[in-house]
């Protein structure tokens, strides 16, 4: 399949397509002047102004903090719900909670934030709880959406195993709750973290449910970016997108070395 | 190998790991909490959950139920209050009147003067909906905005993900992973990002001014191409990547005897590749087409006041007019015309694959 320029043309204005925007980005994060697109001479006092932005701080702070819990509240609520839906060949209520992990995934997040401010605005108003919102109620939200992604690795992970190492655990007397936590954990646990990852990241990015189900004093790193962004272009912005995309980019670049090796070596 | 088996009755009490690291959990959450300043409801909320699901354990075996109907009810249970009743509620919101009050809606039931109850719902948000050509136009130009950006990121991205599956090793996975990379990064920067792009004084209007083509700066924000740029490029890698899982899959071979054959190579393409792939185009196609119908960020950013989404469309009516049961109505309509039909499309295409 020799087919000339064509291909590799195209792949190239592909990928430089999806990376100009970011290289822009960081190259006009260290721009003196204020004006984001005009060059103004090399500077980091936009970095230096993103330290002592205290409100940004504590955002980035309270989001790091929901991404933590939520995906690890996720990966135990959808773990669960994958393992039952894979292993239990027969429930009342199965059709019920098939639907209630893959809905989520075709759900507008509109609608997600919507319902679920609803719902805590009816809890209040008939149990007091949750008294108002915040933390507490954008966890529960993130780690709702974010279990279903988590269900979805772990169900396909769950299918392609040996299950007959689960037999054989079983056939040497171990109980359901030894076979779980001894073999089939140890066998998804690369799954898990992938979800774990994911429920993460999506928490992390996550503007709109944020913005239905937060509180005052809750406000998440997106949400606080919007509010900037909206108002136009800053450049403070464009120094903590280069942060980011630095850190992503270097984590994301030692997994791959870490998976390259691994798989060279079960080769 | 004689050791002896547990008796069921010891088995039974048998302490998992889970039973020792569960309690653990909630009690260093309690002593962190001061620390990290996390929400007192959440960390009781976390130890609930917990005293549920082994109090149930314990007392399923009391009773002498299954173990596994504590497992199944975890899940089942959180997901039911937190996704499926949320809907009730955003049903039964849209049936009521927006009122000046905390929360801004009139209750669905009041006593009546009789002492009975009466109930209070009606249709009037969606009568509404209907008699304004702003919603039912939100609707459908929502359909078109994201079917396009779908076909756009197709066209975009089946070269792209095609020169990668027929990438020698190395090269491959390190194209796969720039693809991966931008997912990983924020959503909201990656569209901030245009915006530096597409300005008055943004980037290519810099370049094109500078090159000489253009002595006008074009106006490219608040536009609906900017919006169309803004979902191809966010959703891009939704497109390239099952497209590659379907395309690296293609066996070579087949592509050498349709040459062999004296196909050319448009003919190879059109005839072998391209139907092969269609289940790749379908993947695809969704994972892009699904969330670009409700996208708020893009069009609230990119696009200008008369690009209607109806995500959009939802977010200022409950954020900006403050009219929740019309929201709410917005998004029962929204649920019912596009999101059901998507999952039943869905789980037919789920049962076509398991009969194959």
């Amino acid at each position: 399949m020799r087919r000339g320029w064509f291909l590799p043309l195209f792949a190239t204005l592909g990928f430089g397509f999806l990376y100009a925007p970011i290289v822009s980005l960081i190259v006009f994060s260290f721009n003196e002047s204020r004006l984001v697109t005009v060059w103004g001479g090399f500077s980091t006092r936009w970095y230096g102004e993103l330290i002592s932005d205290g409100q940004l701080l504590e955002a980035a702070w309270v989001s790091l903090k929901i991404a933590t819990i939520s995906a690890s509240l996720a990966v135990v609520i959808g773990t669960l719900a994958a393992f039952v839906l894979t292993r239990f060949a027969r429930f009342r209520g199965k059709l019920l909670l098939t639907g209630m992990v893959t809905a989520p995934l075709v759900m507008p997040e509109v609608i997600i934030g919507l319902s679920l401010l609803l719902l805590f605005v009816a809890m209040e108003g008939m149990l007091g709880w949750p008294a108002g919102r915040g933390m507490t109620t954008v966890i529960i939200a993130h780690s709702t959406f974010c279990a279903a992604y988590v269900a979805v690795i772990a169900q396909s992970r769950l299918r392609d195993m040996d299950e007959s190492l689960e037999e054989a655990a079983r056939d040497l007397g171990a109980g359901p709750v030894r076979v779980f936590f001894d073999i089939t954990l140890p066998v998804i646990a690369p799954a898990l973290v992938s979800g774990w990852l994911l429920a993460f990241t999506l928490s992390l990015d996550d503007l709109v449910i944020a913005s239905f189900v937060s509180g005052p004093g809750a406000s998440t790193l997106p949400m606080v970016i919007f509010s900037k962004v909206r108002l136009g272009v800053s450049p403070d912005v464009n120094a903590l997108a280069t942060i980011i995309i630095g850190i992503v980019a270097l984590a994301v670049t030692v997994a791959g070395i870490l998976l390259m090796r691994q798989t060279r070596r079960a080769r | 190998m004689s050791a002896a088996p547990d008796s069921p009755a010891r088995r039974k009490l048998a302490l998992s790991p889970a039973m020792i690291i569960a309690p653990l959990v909630v009690i260093a959450l309690m002593l962190v909490r001061r620390w990290l300043f996390l929400p007192e409801d959440l960390v009781l909320l976390i130890g609930a959950a917990l005293l549920f699901a082994f109090g149930g354990f314990v007392l399923g075996k009391l009773v002498g139920l299954p173990d596994r109907w504590i497992v199944i009810a975890v899940p089942m249970l959180w997901l039911f209050v937190f996704f499926l009743v949320p809907f009730f509620v955003l049903g039964r919101i849209s049936l009521a009147e927006t009122m000046i009050a905390r929360p801004p809606y009139s209750p669905l039931w009041e006593r009546g003067d009789d002492g009975g109850i009466e109930i209070i719902a009606s249709l009037e948000n969606y009568r509404f909906l209907l008699s304004d050509a702003l919603y039912v136009n939100a609707y459908l130009s929502s359909l078109k905005i994201a079917g396009i950006s779908t076909i756009f990121a197709l066209l975009i991205g089946y070269p792209i993900a095609y020169y990668i599956a027929r990438s020698p090793e190395p090269r491959r996975s390190i194209l796969l992973l720039l693809v991966i990379l931008p997912f990983w990064t924020s959503f909201l920067l990656r569209v901030y990002a245009w915006i530096g792009f597409l300005r008055r004084e943004g980037v290519i209007n810099n370049v094109l001014t500078w090159a000489g083509i253009i002595d006008e700066p074009l106006v490219m924000m608040q536009t609906d191409f900017a919006v169309y740029i803004g979902i191809v490029y966010t959703y891009l890698p939704f497109m390239i990547l099952p497209l590659y899982a379907n395309l690296v899959k293609l066996d070579g071979a087949l592509l050498e005897a349709a040459s062999d054959l004296g196909a050319s190579p448009v003919t190879t393409f059109l005839t072998v590749t391209l139907p092969l792939s269609v289940p790749g185009i379908i993947a695809g196609s969704m994972l892009v087409f699904i969330p670009a119908i409700g996208e708020y960020v893009i069009p609230a950013l990119l696009g200008g006041p008369d690009t209607l989404m109806i995500g959009r469309i939802l977010w200022d009516e409950f954020f900006s007019a403050r009219d929740w049961p019309v929201a709410s109505a917005v998004a029962i309509v929204m649920l019912v015309l596009v999101v059901l039909p998507i999952m039943w499309l869905q789980s037919v295409q789920n049962r076509q694959e398991v009969q194959e």
